[in-house]
């Protein structure tokens, strides 16, 4: 294969890996503000609220950098998943326009009242809806109902959504960002009843995590056979696996024993593993089975340019989100300790 | 409706709300670090507080615009996914530079927002204007796409695909230049003139109160100084459009037939049955003279085209006289507002004035809104000028009318919160008493 559409796909790749540790979480944060049940809810509130509003604008972007490189690097690809997953789609766009713009109405009240608004339940139910919905349409890329090599001669697939399988993906991906929120929310106080709260919330979701982690692939045999075959069968797939079972035992362990930096490594490491084994089963498809990766790659002059794009504009952007996590999560992320206050500095 | 006009009517409503929200975080963030810079400058706490109010305003008015953005780039593929099957790959570069800009204004208006007492004057400052940066380097960078629609370059057709694609010439199209400058100057106007309006108002209730005053001092300076420019570069877009998108120019004039000393029509309504625009005051040679800087110039009409590849000059001739009208108007006041300004800066305060910029608040917005009507309905029936039909790029999906009214009630749940939000943070805005060099207030002033 030639290397440029595979760093272009790579690319693609990596953006959604960002995006579920940093954006997912942040939906992971709603979910939990959704499900927030007796004692200290006000604190869990207020504690969700603070983590997520610094960072989440900047979070959301890695979504459209995989859009945007998708369309310019995959143009057919883009029109074809767009036509063929048209209804989810756009109900995840729903989804994101109001679980940000609640997020900000929401975050600007804070201040002046303290009851759970309107929008906060618009802002939590939005934050449950739209990651299941990710979750799915990557499944129906993934399943191999959608057929068609381009926008011409795209033959079926709109009901390919509609299916266990994908299904079970957004069941897997809503459990993911629901961990990742707990076990960083852990981090980001040091109110010992809090950090309590969200290590069970944390060894919850990872039971849920493991549980479908074992039954999207049983699952994909019937619903996405191409894509099961690569996903069991092919020479990494042990490895992976078991990397994958080690990062799980790891957080399980280290949430229980309470040594949560390294839950919290190993739970990243185990949602990375999980998008890793999808893009590695997927490949060398962008839309299963009759889009490859060369197939649907615009002209080698645009895939060029893009990967210089990125290159380049990455040494700008690292930097900066190492200054925006140095100034807000220096506690929970470079302290080492949990952090001195939980609520209602700064806003 | 048929289902091409449901999509171009729900893209229209998304562009038309998101652009609201782009124009704001383009140059909302202008006002709030030149507040923040005249408060490091004078030490005065007033402008403090304001970069603190206006950065709020930011805030909330950046995550809508973000968000309904992030609708626009999936929309471009749901809508209209043959127009991005065969432009993605030509024109998707400039997205991807506009992706690190947005970056940019993300990251630090975080800081910027969250970051008060946590970093130091010097950053915090820094970051205020890496936000306005982004701003308008993001907007800067999508016009270019816009920009390819209206004048493709980069690429030729070969079976109905794109070849040769130079992805660099496609970018630096040649309509890029001066759609970009317009649309930057229209943002500062919008922004300015659309916060000097909302703090004239509050100035009209309480007249001595130094916030507001402070407040319509830095906004009508911004939305002021863009809107003098405005002209010269409407003059630029004018005679490009000209040059190289001659029906769009008849459309927007009302021109019909092809004449030599065309003149320049101000109001009147294109008639397309009749092929004449009615009502209209005609200024003799005006057109050409404006168009190609030479009175006797020929002016191409609409009848020089066939009639399948002509706009409807009926919206686009209505829009650019309202959008040329705003223009004008607010180049009036900045021009009144400079006069009163170096006369004295508490005139700037009299309440007939103070009437003026509070009527004229709507105006930028209302403007950059009929410019876009003008660019988008001008173009048409093209989606990409000469290459591509908006009717053939249009998604085979049915029951385009369920997404539509969906995304419309969502908007207008968000276009109310958002200025009820407003609103209540305005009604809440402190009092600081007017300063020293405003204390001569004339009598009945006060």
């Amino acid at each position: 294969m030639p290397i440029l559409p595979a760093l272009a796909a790579g690319c693609i790749l990596a953006c959604l890996v960002l995006y579920a540790l940093t954006g997912g979480a942040d939906f992971g944060g709603g979910i939990w503000a959704l499900w927030n049940r007796g004692p200290r809810a006000e604190a869990r509130r207020h504690l969700i609220a603070h983590a997520i509003g610094p960072v989440w604008e900047t979070n959301h972007i890695w979504i459209i950098v995989a859009v945007v490189v998708l369309f310019t690097a995959f143009p057919k690809a883009y029109a074809l998943l767009s036509t063929a997953l048209f209804v989810p789609l756009t109900l995840v766009l729903a989804g994101i326009v109001l679980r940000g713009s609640a997020f900000a109405f929401h975050a600007y009240h804070l201040k002046e009242e303290s009851g759970p608004g309107w929008w906060e339940g618009v802002f939590a139910g939005a934050s449950l809806v739209t990651p299941f919905l990710l979750g799915v349409t990557q499944g129906a890329i993934s399943s191999g109902a959608i057929r068609g090599s381009d926008l011409s001669s795209l033959a079926d697939g709109t009901g390919a959504w509609l299916a266990p399988f994908p299904l079970s993906v957004g069941f897997l991906t809503l459990a993911s960002f629901a961990y990742l929120a707990a076990v960083y929310l852990i981090l980001e106080t040091d109110d010992p009843g809090l950090a309590e709260d969200f290590r069970r919330r944390a060894l919850g979701a990872l039971g849920l995590v493991s549980l479908l982690s074992i039954a999207v692939p049983f699952l994909s045999s019937g619903g996405a056979p191409g894509f099961h075959q690569s996903l069991t069968g092919s020479r990494w797939s042990a490895p992976l696996l078991g990397a994958n079972a080690l990062a799980a035992l790891g957080a399980g362990v280290s949430l229980w024993r309470r040594a949560y930096p390294l839950a919290r490594a190993c739970a990243a490491a185990q949602v990375t593993l999980l998008l890793l084994g999808w893009g590695m089963a997927q490949y060398p498809f962008l839309v299963r089975p009759d889009l490859s990766i060369p197939t649907g790659a615009a002209s080698p002059e645009t895939l060029r340019l893009m990967v210089i794009i990125l290159s380049v504009g990455a040494v700008f952007l690292f930097p900066a989100i190492y200054l925006l996590l140095r100034i807000f999560k220096k506690d929970a992320l470079f302290g080492g300790g949990p952090r001195r206050c939980a609520k209602s500095r700064g806003r | 409706m048929t289902e091409l006009d449901l999509a171009r009517a729900q893209m229209a409503m998304l562009f038309a709300f998101h652009i609201l929200f782009a124009v704001a975080g383009m140059g909302m963030p202008v006002l709030m670090v030149l507040a923040e810079g005249l408060h490091l400058k004078t030490r005065k706490p007033v402008y403090a507080e304001l970069a603190r109010r206006w950065a709020r305003g930011t805030g909330v008015l950046f995550a809508v615009g973000a968000v309904s953005g992030t609708v626009l780039s999936f929309e471009l593929g749901l809508l209209w996914p043959r127009f991005m099957e065969f432009s993605g790959g030509i024109i998707g570069l400039p997205f991807a530079l506009e992706g690190f800009a947005f970056f940019a204004e993300a990251i630090f208006l975080g800081v910027y927002l969250y970051g008060w007492e946590k970093v130091s004057p010097r950053l915090h400052l820094a970051a205020g204007c890496l936000v306005a940066l982004g701003g308008i380097l993001s907007g800067v960078f999508v016009v270019a796409a816009n920009a390819w629609m209206n004048s493709p370059a980069g690429f030729s057709v070969v079976a109905g695909w794109p070849a040769d694609v130079s992805p660099l010439a496609a970018m630096a199209n040649p309509a890029w230049k001066t759609e970009a400058i317009h649309m930057t100057l229209a943002a500062f106007v919008a922004s300015g003139f659309g916060v000097a309006g909302i703090h004239a108002i509050r100035l009209l209730r309480e007249p001595r109160n130094g916030f507001h005053r402070a407040a319509l001092g830095i906004a009508l300076s911004v939305g002021g100084a863009a809107a003098a420019l405005q002209p010269l570069s409407g003059d630029m877009s004018a005679r490009f459009v000209a040059r190289n998108q001659p029906v769009k120019l008849a459309a927007l004039e009302g021109q019909f037939r092809t004449q030599r000393g065309a003149p320049l029509r101000i109001g009147g309504v294109p008639d397309p049955a009749k092929e004449t625009t009615r009502y209209a005051i005609e200024i003799p040679r005006g057109l050409s003279l404006l168009a190609f800087h030479d009175p006797e110039a020929e002016v191409l009409g609409l009848t020089a085209f066939p009639p399948d590849e002509r706009p409807n000059p009926v919206p686009v001739h209505l829009a650019f006289q309202v959008m040329v009208s705003c223009g004008i108007t607010l180049a009036s006041v900045a021009a009144v507002a400079a006069f009163l300004a170096w006369k004295r800066r508490e005139r700037l305060f009299a309440r007939p004035f103070l009437w003026g910029v509070a009527a004229c608040g709507p105006l930028g917005l209302l403007a950059v809104e009929a410019g876009w009507v003008v660019t988008e309905l001008g173009r048409q029936p093209w989606v990409i000028r000469g290459v591509m039909r908006t009717s053939d790029a249009v998604t085979p999906v049915g029951g385009l009318a369920f997404p539509f009214a969906f995304f419309t009630l969502i908007y207008l749940a968000l276009g109310v919160s958002a200025v009820r939000l407003l609103r209540g943070e305005l009604a809440a805005s402190p009092f600081f008493p007017a300063e020293d060099g405003d204390s001569h207030a004339e009598p009945g002033e006060g």
